[in-house]
């Protein structure tokens, strides 16, 4: 199953993109698809005080991941 | 005009000023966040913004949504400008709406502070001496949940 990660801002700026994609076995956390990102672009310095999103709502670091899921790491804010 | 709004487009004020009349309103409160060019000794020369659009303007909409939760006859508009803006353009304009005036003041800062904490949209600082994505606005602060306050429902 396929499970789809957004980078933002400075994480993207490392990963020198802002789209990932990873295949998995089978249903996992946020946190363990944290892992395999890293595992596959690099370690990405500050991801662990980035906000979590799976589908554009926020979850907590233990939140479930599904086939076709999108998964957000979302740095600190700065708008307004 | 649509109430929440991340816009490639310069802000018109009006129009965001406009979606919030309405005839029980006797206040309408506004708060418009420009670029500012020194902070501290650093010079910015221009800003770049940049948004989880979709994402954002959920929240934006969640905003309005906490407004109305603690002031009920309150309407909120908020439109926030993304992509490469120079010195005085105008960032985020926030309209409020209420049957009297401290309620729109009141609210208005609420909208303008949340907006810091859970909107998905990041600065990046273009100065005369380089160029940082601007973390958040203290710079101090870390989510060892993986989440500010009260987000996750």
């Amino acid at each position: 199953m396929m499970i789809n990660i957004l980078l933002f801002a400075n994480l993207a700026q490392q990963a020198e993109t802002e789209k990932v994609s990873i295949e998995v076995n089978s249903a996992l956390s946020v946190k363990e698809v944290r892992t395999l990102l890293q595992q596959k672009v690099g370690k990405l310095t500050g991801i662990e005080n980035a906000l979590l999103a799976v589908n554009e709502e926020y979850v907590e670091l233990t939140g479930q991941v599904k086939d076709g899921d999108t998964v957000a790491f979302i740095p600190p804010v700065s708008g307004g | 005009m649509k109430k929440y709004k991340i816009t490639t487009e310069p802000i018109n004020n009006q129009d965001v000023i406009d979606s919030v009349v309405h005839q029980n309103a006797g206040a309408i409160s506004v708060f418009i966040g420009t670029v500012r060019e020194m902070t501290g000794q650093k010079q910015t020369k221009f800003l770049h913004y940049e948004a989880y659009v979709p994402m954002a303007e959920k929240q934006l909409e969640r905003i309005g949504m906490e407004i109305q939760e603690k002031w009920p006859s309150a309407i909120t508009a908020i439109s926030h400008r993304i992509g490469t803006l120079q010195i005085s353009d105008i960032a985020v304009a926030i309209a409020v709406s209420t049957p009297h005036r401290q309620d729109a003041f009141e609210a208005s800062r609420y909208a303008i502070e949340r907006i810091k904490e859970i909107v998905p949209i990041w600065k990046k600082e273009h100065y005369t001496d380089g160029e940082e994505w601007i973390g958040n606005q203290q710079g101090t602060k870390t989510y060892p949940a993986g989440h500010p306050e009260e987000v996750v429902k």
